[in-house]
């Protein structure tokens, strides 16, 4: 008879504490068996003719939602760093107040009324919506990018410098890697917040996790509208966690900003 | 000659592309029929001239000393600009609806939209490099609208078709706008107080912060669509069981509770965050003052902790504002009503009388928090 090893009940403890695994489950289970809640919904719902929202399958809501916001996520992330990345260096500074005030700007404009304004012009159903997602899921990347970038000691890149990296090697193995896990924490922002902009894009024909809800709330079906948000809201719960679990990783694998200010102001003292 | 900034000459290229490619106006002898482009080129002849007369300042803005007078002229000029933009596309719908059939809808095009984003983009350009406390800073951001504003109360602007739809559905434009500020305004009170006590819970129970702040990040996280939808059957339920409560499903009680839950993170944060701020020495010397915990309460801590509490109500009611534009899918009303009925209807002049006043209340709520922000921090404390 095998024991198990040492650490393993330590380890099975940990797995049962950490949220990440029961909401990926909990969100598995309910895609693929809300047909089989069927009689949960009718006893809840007596009233309701059809209590499981049947014109799409929940396993490809959640699919298409996920594919929408791994779409515009994708393009806000490249678009958002480097951004970001241009007002910090020296050709592009003078922008700096522009990007900023756009930023301010655009936190006056609900996601909603983007997606409002975009589809009488450009039509409904996908399209809007990925132009809101990009603009929303931009915002907070670009703003992350700017703060990690500050948050780079003077004296780190004065040492980056002295040991004779050019600006971009400077930039790319020094600043950004410093700089990631703010970066980290701007993206786990806008997918969170995409999720959001993705639900409500259904009101423009995007079909996302948001239809089963903007139907129910058409057609005074609850049942729909509960099904569609509690699946929506494990899918924003499960990425956030994903994203916190990312971010712990990345911080545990990078050295402290304070030690790396205070080592690279070593070399010169060690001089002494 | 050498570019001082390079921030204006981006904007005024981008503003002449704008002018030179997308119409200002579009014109459409009915509501079914999509509307003829109506270039700003072609409606600039004779004493309409003269409109274009604070774009100069605009166009010389790259070359000019990064003086404060200067920076002054720019703003003012850009604010003008805006104005005599407006009431040109005004002054061109009167002309073109001079004739008999009232079907013709004359409305704001994409050029137009552009150019006024632009401009208002160089307005606070020029306003952020004169510098400025905060305050000054809002009060000169809202400042930019007056002549635009001016413009609109005068009448001037009745013929475009927005102010058209205006016309159609001035009650329920009213009703909405009452509506959407009762939102924010019940929100903001049990959110600023429940924020607030919890985070003062926070900042006494250190040991309580992580499960206090995670149970409410997972509220944050929620789709906002989702909170609302959840909601609907326990308060349908509970609405049933106290019938004489006034809660159900949908309506005002789903969504004032929703947006409430939202305001909670932030309110929390910063008020953990003001208290925390406060520095150690300064509680020491109160207490060596001999004041005691209620008048170290009253008159250190919370002095000291208001202004980034105010900040933290600020982005609650921020928040409010464009999150009740949604609560219009749960009945609660608010101009998302307008917006999605304009939605439905396919109808862009509709819907932006639905997006533009929350635009201007998120702005102009923004500003009313920083101003008082401003005069907190100067006042005697």
């Amino acid at each position: 008879m095998n024991r198990p090893p040492q650490g393993w009940p330590k380890t099975l403890r940990q797995w049962a504490r950490t949220p990440l695994p029961w909401s990926l489950a909990a969100l598995l289970a309910l895609t693929l068996g809300m047909p089989a809640l069927r009689p949960l919904f009718a006893a809840l719902f007596p009233e309701l003719d059809r209590p499981v929202y049947q014109q799409d399958s929940f396993a490809a809501l959640v699919l298409a939602h996920v594919a929408l916001v791994a779409a515009s996520s994708a393009v806000a992330i490249v678009a958002g760093s480097v951004l970001g990345v241009a007002v910090c260096r020296p050709a592009g500074r003078a922008f700096r107040p522009l990007l900023e005030s756009l930023l301010a700007m655009s936190q006056s404009f609900p996601p909603v009324a983007v997606l409002a304004v975009a589809a009488p012009l450009i039509g409904f159903g996908e399209a809007p919506a990925l132009i809101a997602l990009v603009l929303y899921g931009v915002l907070p990347i670009a703003q992350g990018t700017l703060a990690g970038l500050d948050a780079v000691s003077a004296a780190t890149r004065e040492v980056a410098q002295g040991l004779g990296f050019a600006p971009w090697q400077s930039l790319w193995r020094v600043e950004l890697p410093l700089a990631a896990p703010v970066i980290l924490a701007g993206v786990r922002t806008s997918v969170v917040i995409n999720i959001g902009t993705a639900t409500i894009a259904s009101t423009v024909g995007a079909k996302t996790l948001g239809s089963p809800i903007i139907v129910g709330l058409s057609g005074f079906n609850t049942a729909y509208v509960i099904q569609g948000a509690v699946l929506v809201a494990l899918l924003a719960i499960c990425c956030d966690q994903l994203f916190e679990r990312l971010q712990r990783r990345l911080s545990a694998w990078q050295p402290r900003q304070e030690d790396t200010a205070e080592s690279a102001a070593l070399p010169p003292l060690a001089g002494h | 000659m050498t570019v001082r900034n390079p921030v204006p000459l981006l904007l005024v290229g981008l503003m002449l592309l704008a002018a030179w490619t997308l119409p200002l106006l579009s014109h459409a002898p009915n509501r079914l029929l999509s509307g003829r482009g109506i270039q700003l080129a072609t409606l600039l002849h004779g004493p309409r001239l003269l409109l274009l007369l604070p774009a100069v300042p605009l166009l010389a803005a790259p070359w000019l000393p990064p003086r404060r007078g200067c920076c002054v002229l720019l703003a003012s000029a850009a604010s003008l600009w805006l104005a005599a933009l407006t009431g040109l596309a005004g002054a061109e719908a009167a002309r073109l609806a001079g004739g008999a059939d009232t079907l013709a809808r004359t409305s704001l095009g994409g050029g137009y939209w552009a150019l006024f984003i632009l401009g208002a983009l160089l307005a606070n350009d020029a306003l952020r490099r004169l510098g400025g406390a905060g305050g000054r800073l809002a009060l000169a951001q809202l400042a930019l609208y007056l002549p635009l504003l001016w413009l609109l109360l005068s009448g001037r602007l009745e013929a475009l078709s927005l102010l058209k739809e205006y016309a159609n559905h001035r009650d329920s434009f009213d009703e909405a706008l009452g509506r959407h500020l009762q939102l924010v305004g019940l929100t903001l009170l049990p959110a600023g107080v429940g924020g607030a006590a919890l985070g003062l819970w926070a900042f006494c129970r250190p040991r309580a912060r992580g499960v206090l702040f995670a149970a409410l990040n997972i509220v944050q996280t929620v789709p906002s669509l989702a909170l609302f939808g959840l909601l609907i059957a326990p308060l349908a339920a509970l609405g049933r069981l106290l019938p004489g409560s006034g809660l159900a499903g949908i309506g005002l009680p789903p969504a004032l509770l929703a947006l409430t839950l939202y305001g909670l993170l932030p309110m929390a944060r910063s008020t953990l965050a003001g208290l925390q701020q406060i520095p150690d020495g300064v509680l020491e010397a109160a207490r060596g003052m001999g004041l005691s915990a209620g008048q170290r309460w009253r008159r250190v801590e919370l002095p000291l902790a208001l202004p980034v509490l105010i900040s933290g109500l600020r982005v609650t009611a921020i928040q409010a504002v464009g999150l009740a534009q949604l609560a219009a899918l749960i009945g609660a009303g608010g101009f998302g009503a307008i917006m999605f009925q304009g939605l439905s209807g396919s109808a862009l002049d509709l819907v932006l009388l639905g997006v533009i006043p929350v635009v201007a209340l998120a702005v102009a709520v923004d500003a009313l928090f920083k101003l008082l922000l401003s005069l907190l921090e100067v006042g005697p404390r």
